[in-house]
């Protein structure tokens, strides 16, 4: 890889971890901050909770009114972001190098002085109220959120809108014991990548943040997910089909060897989906098949849209490539798949906000850095031996499928080993 | 560190490309005036279709080979197609140069065989029933149709089931024969470029491509105004989309509009924001201009709950009005201009945004300007500047159409 790839840490008093990149070739500088508020700790009568308690947070805070919030950022010409996962409430942004540190002023500010003022309580609702709305007219979203709800059970399948319902039960008392409950620094993590200087970087994060006061975590209970298939019946022109099955999560000591099974299913033009179910079929647009990793599980989620009379043949292609892969890979497949992988790393260098994410994300997972370097050996150290023998003791099995649109689709359809 | 090269071969086709050494990656792209607006209506959605095709295989290789050669140079290869331009690109590491111009250089000359030609029928029409699916649902294209009456600048980038359906091979290398003459296409490049080398690799893969004439109308747009109202029953939210007179590609008071665009309509802190979407009122809301040879426009949308929607209307023409009339402060212009100065440094540090800079300021035929001349001439506009853009583009004069559950709506007064 190019240049020397360093990753900086440091833990602050009260548990917070800054994790960071130098990426001293550029002008600019990325940061993204999350807290462990993520809507798996709602009480299930208050969902949508963390996603509001985030809208809240950002509506004024120390002594800025939300508008002066906002135009500070606007000033400092940061674009910025918030979201709210499963595990963790995140705030991101990318900007000049020369405004980082008054930005990271602003959003320290926000994280541990809200004002959550009782007259922006329900605008902050409205914009909650209207995230939950826009859900509904986004069909591949829907089909997708339904998918991971019953792969993962509750809480860990949760998405975080929330209903018109639960929205609507929730009061200023709501948002502030979430608030107290589950913004602390314990399990937070802020990560910086771009344009910086370590030792002066490091002092001002402790101090705007290493006298936050830790607090202990919670602990939630976990339901079993059914796994039942699904039919969702909407109108639509064409039908949404979803299917998941169980994978290694990110945090394994085998995840690449999972990785490179579904890099050779998805990952390219020459991918086994992208030319078995669009260029030699003419089936669809978009086919794809990606990894997704909770801390201690993981799935494979493949997704495809097509006009309803020739979604099952869509189907049943998507499932017989699925059951296929668990037959073994091919050395052409991999050595396209290690020559892609190294491109993408290295693309990844020229972007301080996806440094950003993906450092804050393995410290999340793993509680340390893969380094593009090390990931780079990784994919190079698999053989096809290796993978083919993974996929012989883990193939694809167990498929959960949702599927949306006019009509619903056989799912117990026997699967014909292709020839 | 960058420097900005330029060469033309002796068949017209450009080989433009800013080089900066230090970079990890190079981007290359074929840039080719060819778009909705050069298809009559029998044949629309050709450019687009066509495409398509490029990836389907040459004399020299069939579809498949295509596809995996560009996974074997590791490559971040994409396509797309516009109102006037198709641009075929692909980044990869810097010693992949000469292997990624001979393969997208051969793939300019597409066999269009017939069997692929129909099972990449399948996929376009799929690709045309997917966004019939999603938000505005066809309202995006209905509204071009609209504002720009007969123009070809009106005239759908994906054309119709129906138009596509309909389509033949011979109809597609009549249209890439019209269309595809190397002065029409021009080779851009970013990165860790070796010019020398890219020049004669041109020469050598497109060196023998014939030269025609390949003239396109660019008369100015007779812009219409109006309020079209189309019913979506399963939609359940209402959106609303406007399209008001803007500036050409070329015309001086872009960078001015541009400006005006970000204090009204941007996607945080602008008027629209704290009028819409700080209150909830609407799911989202905001403006951007399309710039055409010739004609432009200056788009504003918005998505809100059904029974809010003839509410939304009317506060958007009050704003709009209260804006032309009271114009922007000194200090949403400042505001305004330190946003887009950070985002065309963050923007400028991907290879691929420079490829794609350097290649669309060749569609416009102006001279090459780096991101930071173009940073100041942002930085150059006044006060005054942006709020003559208020005057003369009219954001209150506009087609405006309604897509969703409502049958109610009317023209907000």
């Amino acid at each position: 890889m190019p240049h020397q790839q360093t990753i900086l840490s440091h833990t602050l008093p009260n548990g917070m971890t800054l994790v960071a990149q130098p990426m001293p070739w550029l002008e600019s500088a990325a940061f993204s901050i999350s807290v462990p508020a993520g809507c798996r700790y709602e009480s299930s009568d208050k969902r949508g909770l963390a996603n509001f308690v985030c809208e809240m947070v950002l509506r004024g805070s120390g002594n800025l009114t939300n508008r002066q919030f906002v135009e500070a950022l606007e000033f400092n010409g940061v674009d910025y972001s918030s979201s709210v996962s499963v595990y963790n409430t995140n705030f991101g942004g990318a900007m000049l190098s020369s405004q980082l540190h008054d930005t990271l002023r602003l959003f320290a500010t926000m994280l541990r002085e809200p004002m959550f003022p009782e007259d922006q309580l329900e605008d902050g609702r409205q914009v909650c109220f209207m995230e939950v709305a826009a859900l509904e007219d986004d069909l591949a979203q829907r089909a997708i959120l339904e998918l991971r709800s019953r792969f993962y059970g509750d809480p860990d399948g949760r998405s975080c809108e929330g209903s018109f319902d639960s929205l609507k039960s929730i009061s200023l008392e709501d948002i502030r014991s979430f608030y107290q409950q589950y913004y602390r620094p314990d399990e937070a993590i802020i990560s910086i990548a771009g344009k910086f200087e370590w030792e002066p970087l490091k002092e001002h994060v402790e101090a705007l943040l290493g006298d936050w006061n830790s607090k202990p975590a919670a602990s939630i209970e976990r339901v079993e997910p059914s796994r039942q298939n699904h039919h969702i019946s909407f109108p639509s022109e064409q039908t949404h089909i979803a299917v998941a099955y169980p994978a290694l999560p990110y945090s394994s000591d085998d995840y690449f060897l999972s990785r490179g099974s579904v890099g050779v299913l998805s990952d390219g033009l020459s991918s086994r989906l992208f030319t078995e179910v669009r260029e030699k079929r003419g089936l669809c647009y978009t086919v794809s098949a990606s990894c997704h990793s909770l801390r201690d599980r993981g799935s494979v989620v493949c997704y495809s849209s097509t006009t309803t009379e020739r979604a099952q043949e869509t189907l049943d292609v998507l499932l017989e490539q699925l059951t296929l892969l668990g037959k073994g890979i091919e050395a052409d497949e991999l050595r396209r798949l290690k020559i892609q992988v190294r491109s993408g790393l290295i693309m990844q260098q020229e972007s301080c906000r996806a440094r950003a994410n993906a450092i804050a994300g393995d410290w999340m997972h793993l509680g340390r850095v893969r380094t593009l370097d090390e990931i780079n050996d990784k994919i190079n150290g698999l053989t096809v031996e290796s993978v083919n023998q993974f996929l012989a003791e883990h193939p694809p099995r167990d498929f959960l499928i949702v599927t949306l649109g006019a009509e619903s689709l056989e799912f117990h359809r026997d699967i014909v080993s292709a020839t | 560190m960058t420097s900005y090269r330029q060469h033309e071969l002796a068949n017209g086709l450009t080989v433009v490309a800013e080089c900066n050494p230090q970079a990890y990656t190079s981007a290359f792209g074929f840039f080719v005036k060819a778009g909705s607006r050069d298809e009559s209506e029998e044949i629309g959605g050709v450019s687009h279709f066509l495409e398509h095709m490029v990836f389907k295989g040459t004399p020299n290789r069939t579809a498949e080979q295509v596809n995996l050669e560009l996974d074997e140079l590791g490559s971040n290869s994409n396509a797309r197609t516009s109102e006037e331009s198709t641009i075929y690109h692909a980044a990869v590491l810097p010693e992949f140069q000469s292997q990624i111009v001979e393969l997208l250089s051969d793939t300019m000359r597409p066999s269009l065989r017939p069997e692929d030609f129909e099972t990449e029928k399948q996929v376009i029409i799929e690709e045309i029933k997917m966004y019939a699916d999603q938000p505005p649902y066809g309202g995006f294209e209905r509204i071009m149709a609209e504002f720009f009456g007969g123009h070809p600048l009106g005239q759908s980038v994906l054309g119709t089931t129906e138009t596509v359906s309909a389509l033949t091979p011979d109809q597609m290398m009549e249209y890439f024969q019209q269309r595809y003459s190397p002065s029409n296409i021009a080779l851009a490049a970013s990165g860790n470029i070796d010019f020398d080398h890219l020049v004669e690799d041109a020469e050598k893969f497109c060196g023998s491509w014939e030269r025609f004439d390949a003239p396109r109308s660019v008369r100015k747009a007779d812009y219409q105004s109006g309020f079209v109202s189309m019913h979506q029953p399963v939609s359940s939210q209402q959106y609303i989309l406007q399209l008001a007179p803007g500036p050409a590609t070329n015309d001086e008071d872009r960078f001015a509009a541009r400006l005006m665009s970000t204090i009204v309509g941007d996607d945080s802190g602008s008027r629209m924001y704290w009028e819409f979407l700080d209150s909830g009122v609407a799911e989202s809301a905001g403006m951007g201009g399309y710039e055409f040879d010739g004609s432009g426009s200056l788009m504003t949308f918005l998505c809100c709950e059904p029974d809010r929607a003839q509410e939304s209307l009317n506060r958007l023409l009050k704003l709009q009005r209260d804006v032309k009339s009271n114009g922007v402060t000194q200090r949403e212009l400042d505001l305004a201009k330190r946003k887009v100065a950070s985002h065309i440094v963050l923007a400028s540090e991907r290879t691929e945004t420079r490829m794609f800079s350097v290649g669309s300021q060749w569609l416009t035929g102006l001279p090459y300007r780096t991101a930071a001349e173009i940073a100041a001439s942002y930085e150059a506009v006044t006060l005054a500047q942006v709020n003559e853009a208020l005057e003369k583009w009219t954001l209150d004069t506009n087609m405006t159409l309604v897509v969703g559950p409502c049958e109610d709506l009317a023209a907000a007064v």
